[in-house]
């Protein structure tokens, strides 16, 4: 058994209990008078102003696993893990003109998924229900994957690791047996409450790191001329690490892979339902202008990748986890209860998204597979208790895969659910401003960029695995290497066109559109919301 | 299937300078940072931290700048459009000169 940090551990469990608290009552605050209504339990009622979205999306979009990996990239490969700052900058501004009409659209139709519009929009429950499993399939390992990051803090706290499989375990499932009992008492208002705890930690652990460890390592200059010292070529082989600036052949990768990272990441369930739980239009746009404040703090968490390389973390040691990187950062440079609070952060920060996580996929499956498939007549109260026992379902799932297979299919997996998510994107975001696309050629499309992503990701090795092991490939036609998921967007997008073209032509039945071109620009007090249909009985 | 508007006198056009503004305003911070080679250097360094690092994270607070931009001029612009009377949109369209003001 390694040394337990006993100061440590108290504050990170006084935080976690903490929490705990707050998800349980959670349930009581805003409460509505229908709490049997799925959008109640699922959305939050959607009822949440710019703050409480602000700390939510905040708490949702940058996750406990994000604050792990991407320094861990950047203390690997240096540059090429800072491309999670281009890829922040641009998702804003790229969906600032998208989701304000997914948001209008949603709420005048009662649309509690992106499955539900396009649903409504195509008339086509293929290719609604082509974009829901998608959807669960991407969010099941972006799950596991929270797993993984309170799995590192605990291992740096000195608990796991060792002993029989059970004891080494029993805190993850401790933690998860938690979570998993307040999000179903509670639905989104409990990590919309936990957020504010989460977010606020976070702020103050980064803004403390990045002032706080250049102190004790010698300033910036210093830092960076360690990295630089590290991402320097063998002399003998001419072979780096990586890099401390872009090279010019790795300048497209970088790039693609921040703009389908952006495009990607409002396509995932989990963003979306932030999204619709907004109580206004305005107030999504007005959170698509506060969010960046999260990356700034990513982009300078990024950074302590490089401070954990100045500060000799995981130093002539061959078999480091790069993940454990920044926790062990932490522990070394921190005094022990302030290593617990940063612990607290990023194992809180895991709880937040894993919840929405779970609440999202079960909205998809409830909404989408059961009652379109299974239970047509399926009443509010129903829909509500079966998304309840699908998050539970979730999470044991994630657990599962965490437990089961090994970490590294997890990340494995969700790089892929990276690359899938984004092939809905046509289909979503074409369908948000025109009806020109044909159903069963976006549905085709889509076909067709999950195949190629799949494949060109199955041929991907690295060190750590032998498939699946990284996103960017030589780009057909350009010849340059990108990421496959924009790759497989872009043949998405030629054959959805290529065979609406053809689909015209031969005058395929076109599918019923119960949307109205007025819905896609309604706010909150318009009349055309006043009176929409709640949500549960919208078909 | 979309309701039938018809755009009534003194409406704004679809496509307006507030609107075409904002849209740019989107648009910088994504050409930006997509354009690799104009930021991906050391020098000049910044309190020791190399230029491809300052540069982008300076992005991110102007990148916010631009969406504010973006959300303010489209809301005077749909105030604007607010103004217009709706019952333009309201009222099936009346032929050309049939409509007294």
């Amino acid at each position: 058994m390694k040394h337990v940090d006993w100061t440590a551990m108290t504050v990170f469990l006084l935080f976690f209990a903490a929490v705990t608290v707050m998800g349980f009552l959670a349930s009581r605050w805003r409460r509505a008078d229908d709490a049997q209504h799925l959008h109640e339990w699922g959305l939050g009622g959607r009822s949440f102003g710019t703050w409480i979205t602000w700390f939510l999306l905040g708490g949702d979009l940058y996750t406990a696993y994000t604050f792990i990996a991407v320094p861990a990239l950047v203390y690997g490969a240096g540059a090429a893990g800072f491309f999670a700052v281009p890829y922040t900058i641009i998702a804003y501004p790229l969906v600032f003109l998208i989701l304000p009409r997914l948001w209008s659209v949603s709420r005048v139709h009662g649309y509690v998924t992106t499955a539900d519009f396009v649903r409504g929009r195509y008339g086509s429950r293929g290719l609604s229900v082509a974009v829901a499993l998608t959807g669960i399939l991407a969010t099941m390992p972006y799950v596991a994957l929270q797993l993984v990051g309170i799995q590192a803090v605990l291992d740096v706290l000195g608990v796991g690791g060792s002993g029989n499989w059970f004891l080494q375990d029993l805190p993850l499932f401790l933690a998860f047996g938690v979570l998993a009992a307040y999000t179903y008492s509670s639905g989104l208002r409990a990590p919309a409450l936990i957020a504010f705890v989460k977010d606020t930690l976070v702020y103050v652990v980064i803004l403390v790191a990045v002032i706080y460890i250049p102190m004790r390592l010698g300033g910036y200059g210093h830092i960076f001329d360690a990295a630089a010292h590290k991402f320097t070529p063998d002399p003998v082989t001419h072979k780096a690490p990586g890099s401390l600036v872009t090279g010019p052949a790795a300048q497209w990768s970088y790039a693609t892979l921040a703009f389908g990272s952006a495009l990607a990441l409002f396509m995932y369930p989990h963003s979306v339902t932030g999204v619709l739980a907004a109580k206004s239009r305005n107030t999504v746009r007005r959170n698509m202008a506060i969010l960046p404040t999260y990356s700034l703090m990513l982009g300078l968490l990024a950074l302590l990748g490089f401070m954990a390389i100045a500060a000799g973390v995981g130093k002539g040691d061959k078999k480091f986890n790069a993940q454990l990187a920044v926790p062990q950062l932490f522990a070394d440079m921190f005094p022990s209860w302030f290593t617990g609070v940063a612990f607290a952060a990023i194992g809180v920060g895991a709880l937040v998204p894993a919840a929405i996580m779970s609440i999202a996929a079960a909205n998809l499956f409830t909404r989408n597979v059961y009652k379109e498939f299974l239970r047509p007549d399926a009443t509010p109260a129903d829909e509500t208790r079966v998304a309840k026992i699908a998050s539970l379902l979730v999470k044991v799932g994630a657990l599962a895969f965490v437990l089961v297979m090994d970490k590294q299919a997890a990340i494995n997996m969700q790089l892929l659910g990276g690359v899938w998510i984004l092939q809905t994107a046509v289909a979503l975001v074409a369908g948000l401003f025109t009806r020109w696309f044909h159903r069963w050629a976006l549905l085709a499309g889509w076909a067709v960029g999950m195949l190629y992503g799949t494949w060109k990701a199955y041929g991907i090795a690295s060190p750590a695995t032998k498939h699946f092991g990284g996103s960017a490939a030589k780009i057909p036609v350009i010849g340059e290497v990108g990421y496959i998921g924009l790759t497989g967007f872009v043949l998405n997008l030629l054959v959805a066109v290529v065979l609406t073209l053809v689909l015209r032509a031969l005058k395929a039945p076109e599918g019923a559109d119960e949307t109205a071109r007025a819905d896609y620009s309604a706010e909150a007090g318009d009349e055309a919301v006043e009176r929409a249909p709640q949500p549960t009985l919208a078909h | 299937m979309s309701s039938s508007q018809s755009p009534s006198a003194g409406a704004l056009p679809v496509v307006s300078p507030a609107r075409v503004l904002a849209g740019l305003c989107l648009l910088v911070p994504i050409v930006v940072v997509l354009w690799v080679p104009s930021y991906s250097k050391t020098d000049p360094a910044l309190g020791g931290m190399p230029f491809f690092y300052w540069y982008q994270l300076m992005w991110v607070p102007l990148s916010a700048v631009f969406t504010t931009s973006a959300y303010l001029l489209l809301r005077r612009d749909e105030a604007a459009r607010k103004a217009v009377p709706s019952v333009a949109v309201q009222v099936p369209a009346q032929p050309d000169g049939g409509e007294q003001s």
